[in-house]
Parts: structure tokens; C-alpha cells; sequence
């Protein structure tokens, strides 16, 4: 148990020293030079100097990675160059917007991916299961920057029922979670139906039938709650989707989070924060798929019992 | 349920309008301050943009963007990936621990984050969108082959090839590669679908093709703004990205059914 949860971790420390070293890569990769791309050809040299010294790019690579993991240690993400403020404190206030627009989005993903998975298991063949498996297919088809603005023509410019962006109340988080929750709700469907179809074959839903349990019991009782267990996976394992996904939906809708901050560093050339948006949120990924993988080694002893990967 | 030639047929006009779509009679980048978010006319048959371009000839723009980056980007990172997953399974070792810390690392950061991320900072155009989609793209490949060789390099075939001391790079090429070619293909059609996605998300946040090139992704973008006035120009591109997705998505099912491959890795 302890070596299964120590190689966990210890994997994990790998990918986020990676991921680091990646997100620190990307502003070196500028074909030419990053100070020009941000301050453009007309700055003068003196505020180049000084803003390539304030970024620490005089320094040979090497050691600015050095600084920039040190930095990471102690949760220093640099300084933006556009507000002038700490990343790690611009990060603080959006972070909980996006929080809020994941979690909403995973509640909406995993309301319709339950009962449609469900059905299409339970009717499975009848006109029932195509239903649900089309919607399935439509949803992983439909993107979000085009279903979003889609809901807001219909449900905000011509019922006037929703608010069409911004971030006020429960309202104006409908469209955005339905937005970014659809694709992950199509994906779990999937998976609800192929797990409910397999644990609906085993000996204790035959003895659960027998004792003369309603076939909604064996269903909710027997067969979804067995089935849990990969969907939830494929929950964490999507997450890294659905949080790529926040950035283009925030966009959308205006929903002040990471994502949006994230577009607009890009546009501002603020390319400290650019990094720091990618590196929160994959890091978020990462802790999250780590945090499952404990959790069930820790509930179910098959796991760290089994030859796993 | 849905007819079975009806992937094959928009994927069919999909490449043909994209191949031909220059030497058609299109125009564009007509601009015509009359007919600026005019519905549909005989002269065009999708209505006008906010500019007064026919949306018909933007839309077959639109295609060639979209057909042009999904080819290439499927290309690089297919033969990228290919030959980075089977080396590293058939060499193993070292270099095998090496690329699965990477392929990790890759995997860690949300492919369209990491594309938006590159295709922001090398700057908009379609060559950096290519770049940027292929860096992400190629990770899938890559885990897909490493898999497959790890699986088939203990076979007696190739044990007999390296008794016989064929180099390693040919026992790869001929005699690994077209046994896991079944798995890639299909890998690389669900690929095609992802590349059309994200080729548009990106120019919807104006990191791709600039103006006035069309992309499906800037004609949303575009269209969103006067949504209330003009649908027209919202609808279209936005259903012809639905289409070739949804058929891409049939068709991988459909091959993974002929070529049998079991299960499609995440």
C-alpha cells in the first residue's frame, strides 16, 4: 500500500517537474525574440534592457530555469507584465470562478450521462439506446465555441431567458456549464452504458432479480453503483479536456477565470501569466488524476492488489 | 440508422471542395458594402457577411483551411509520433524511460491549452497552427505504437530478424510497422476529427489563419457578434464542422469495426 502510494506520488512528482520545465520552454520557443514580440519593433532599447532584466532573460537558460523552479518552490510565479501585480495573486482571484464552472459543468456532464447511459444500457437495442448513443455521438461532435454561442442566440437573445455572459448569480452559469459539460456528459454516456451493460451480466444482479428486487432497485441499487467506478475515472481523466475546454468557453461568455485570463495574457503578449495560466491548470489535472488513484487504492483493495499498469 | 454512405459522402465533398475550392469561381474577399449581412441571394446562396462577402465562397475557404491543417497535422504527428513510440518500445532501456516520462508530461497539459499556449506565443498563421497542433498531437502516436511494438517485439519473426542482423531501423520499418498500422489508422481518424476542432477553436480565438483567409473558426467568431441581426452567418460554418466531425467520428468507428482493433486507447 505505502510502495503503490509512494510510486504514485513519486510518478507524479516526475510529470510536474515536466510539465514545469515545459511551461518554462514555451517562451524560449518564440521564433526571434520574445522582448521584441512583446514590447514590438518600435520600443526603445533602454526598455528592453530593462524588461528582459526584470524577466531575467539576460541570464544564460540555464539558470533561468534554475531561478524559475526555485521560484516555483516558494509559489513565486513571476510578475505580470500588464498589470504589474504578482501572478500568484491575479491567479487567487480568478481561480475560483473556473473552480465553480468545472464542478457546475462535471454536476451537468454527469446528470445527463447517468440516466442516458442507463437507458441505452438497460433498452439496449431498442430505439431508445440509438437515441441516447446519437446524442452521445452529437455531443462529442458539436465544439463548444460554436454550441455556446448557439444557447446564447436561443436561450438569451430570443426567449431573453438567461443572461448571455458575465458572472452574476446561478443564472449565468447555466450556459457556460451546459456549454463545456456537454462533450464530457457525451464521453461518460458512452462509458455508463458499456460498464452497466457488463455489470448487468453478473451472477449478483441474477440473485438481486431473484429475491424479487423491482428492476429499478437492481438497476440503481445493484447496477449503477457498481458500474461507478470507471466512470468516475474517465471523470478525472477528462478533466484535463473539460479545463482546456473552460479556457475557449470562458471566452465565450466572458466568465472571469483562468481561462479567460489566460487569452487575454496571450493577446497582451503577457507571456509570464500565459505560463502560469498553463502551468495552474495542468498542475490541477495532475493533483486531481493523483488524488483519485489514492482514494481508490485507499477504498478498494483491487487496486493496489492488482498487477495495475 | 444513419445510411451508411453518408460519412463517406461528406467526407468525399469535404476534400473535393477543399482540393478544388481555388480553381472554382469564388469570391471570397468580395467585399460588397450593399449587401453587408444580406440573406440570401441568387449570387449567393448562404447570405452575406458583416462585410458583405458571399458566405457560399467563404465557407469552400473554409473547407481548404480546414482540410489543409487536419492532413498535415494527422501527417506530422502520425510519422513523429510513430517513430518516436516504436523506437522507444523497440530500444527500450534508457531511452524508453526517457520518452515515457515525456509522453507523461505530454499528457499532463490539455492538448488545446498547450496549442492555444504555443499557437499564441509563436503568433498567429496557419504554418504555426500546423506546428502547434502536431506538438500536441503527436503524444497519441506516439503511447499507440510504443504500445503495440512493446506487444509484438518478442515475436519469433523478429527475434529471427535480429539473429539474422538486420538493422534495427528496417526491422521496425518492415517488419513492426505494418502490424501496428490497423490501431494508427484508426487513431489517425479520430485524430482528423480532433484537428478540425481545434484548428477552428483556435482561429475562433483569432490565433489561426488571419484575415481575410477564412476559417470555420473565425467565420463563428465573426457571426457571433451579430447573431441577433444575421443567424446566417453563424449557422453555416458551424454545421459543416458538425458534419465532417460526426462523419470522421462514423467512419473511425466503422474502421475500427473492419480492422477489428479491440479497444481504442484513451
Amino acid at each position: 500500500m505505502l510502495n503503490y502510494l509512494a510510486s504514485r506520488i513519486i510518478s507524479a512528482l516526475f510529470v510536474v517537474l515536466g510539465v514545469s520545465c515545459l511551461v518554462f520552454l514555451l517562451i524560449h520557443l518564440v521564433p526571434g525574440d520574445p522582448i521584441e514580440m512583446m514590447l514590438g519593433e518600435s520600443a526603445r532599447p533602454a526598455d528592453r534592457e530593462a524588461l528582459r532584466a526584470a524577466l531575467g532573460l539576460d541570464l544564460p537558460v540555464l539558470t533561468q530555469l534554475g531561478h524559475y523552479l526555485t521560484g516555483l518552490l516558494s509559489f513565486d510565479l513571476g510578475q505580470s507584465i500588464h498589470y504589474r501585480l504578482p501572478i500568484s495573486e491575479l491567479l487567487a482571484q480568478r481561480i475560483p470562478a473556473t473552480a465553480q464552472l468545472a464542478v457546475v459543468s462535471i454536476l451537468v456532464a454527469v446528470c445527463i450521462a447517468i440516466p442516458l447511459g442507463a437507458i441505452a444500457a438497460v433498452k439496449k437495442g431498442t430505439r431508445w439506446d440509438h437515441i441516447a448513443m446519437s446524442f452521445s455521438l452529437f455531443g462529442v461532435s458539436i465544439p463548444n465555441f460554436w454550441m455556446g454561442p448557439l444557447l446564447i442566440m436561443v436561450f438569451s437573445l430570443w426567449m431573453g431567458l438567461l443572461p448571455v455572459s458575465g458572472n452574476e448569480g446561478l443564472s449565468s452559469m447555466i450556459l457556460p456549464a451546459i456549454t463545456l459539460g456537454t462533450s464530457m456528459a457525451a464521453i461518460l454516456a458512452r462509458m455508463v452504458r458499456s460498464t452497466l451493460l457488463e455489470v448487468l451480466n453478473e451472477d449478483y444482479i441474477r440473485t438481486a432479480r431473484a429475491k424479487g428486487l423491482t428492476e429499478m432497485q437492481i438497476i440503481w441499487r445493484h447496477g449503477l453503483r457498481n458500474a461507478m467506478l470507471p466512470v468516475i475515472t474517465l471523470v478525472g481523466l477528462q478533466l484535463g479536456t473539460l479545463l482546456g475546454g473552460a479556457v475557449i468557453t470562458e471566452t465565450i461568455f466572458s466568465w472571469p477565470g483562468v481561462g479567460q485570463l489566460t487569452i487575454e495574457a496571450i493577446k497582451r503578449r503577457d507571456y509570464p501569466v500565459v505560463q502560469a495560466c498553463v502551468l495552474l491548470i495542468s498542475l490541477s489535472y495532475v493533483a486531481v488524476n493523483v488524488l483519485t488513484d489514492i482514494v481508490y487504492a485507499l477504498i478498494d483493495p483491487r487496486i493496489r492488489l492488482g498487477d495495475g499498469e | 440508422m444513419i445510411s451508411r454512405y453518408f460519412p463517406v459522402i461528406i467526407m468525399v465533398l469535404w476534400a473535393i471542395f477543399a482540393l478544388i475550392g481555388p480553381w472554382m469561381a469564388l469570391s471570397p474577399d468580395a467585399v460588397q458594402l450593399p449587401k453587408i449581412l444580406n440573406g440570401p441571394d441568387m449570387n449567393a446562396l448562404l447570405g452575406y457577411d458583416d462585410l458583405g462577402r458571399p458566405i457560399w465562397d467563404r465557407l469552400v475557404m473554409g473547407a481548404r483551411t480546414s482540410f489543409v491543417v487536419a492532413m498535415w497535422v494527422t501527417f506530422i504527428s502520425m510519422t513523429v509520433g510513430t517513430f518516436i513510440g516504436a523506437s522507444s518500445a523497440y530500444f527500450g532501456g534508457w531511452v524508453d524511460l526517457f520518452i515515457v516520462r515525456v509522453i507523461d508530461v505530454f499528457l499532463a497539459v490539455p492538448g488545446i491549452l498547450l496549442a492555444i499556449a504555443f499557437a499564441g506565443i509563436m503568433g498567429p498563421g496557419i504554418e504555426n497552427v500546423v506546428i502547434a497542433l502536431s506538438i500536441v498531437g503527436w503524444v497519441g502516436f506516439a503511447r499507440l505504437a510504443r504500445a503495440q511494438v512493446l506487444a509484438l517485439k518478442h515475436r519469433d519473426h523478429v527475434q529471427a530478424a535480429i539473429s539474422l542482423g538486420t538493422p534495427s531501423f528496417t526491422i521496425i520499418r518492415r517488419h513492426l510497422l505494418p502490424l501496428i498500422s490497423a490501431p494508427l489508422i484508426v487513431e489517425a481518424t479520430f485524430s482528423i476529427a480532433g484537428v478540425v476542432i481545434a484548428e477552428a477553436g483556435l482561429s475562433f480565438l483569432g490565433l489561426g489563419v488571419q484575415p481575410p483567409d477564412a476559417s470555420w473558426g473565425s467565420m463563428i467568431r465573426d457571426g457571433t457578434a451579430y447573431m441577433l441581426v444575421a443567424p446566417h452567418m453563424v449557422l453555416p460554418p458551424g454545421i459543416a464542422m458538425v458534419l465532417i466531425v460526426l462523419s470522421v467520428n462514423l467512419l473511425g468507428d466503422r474502421l475500427r469495426d473492419i480492422l477489428d482493433v479491440r479497444s481504442r486507447p484513451r
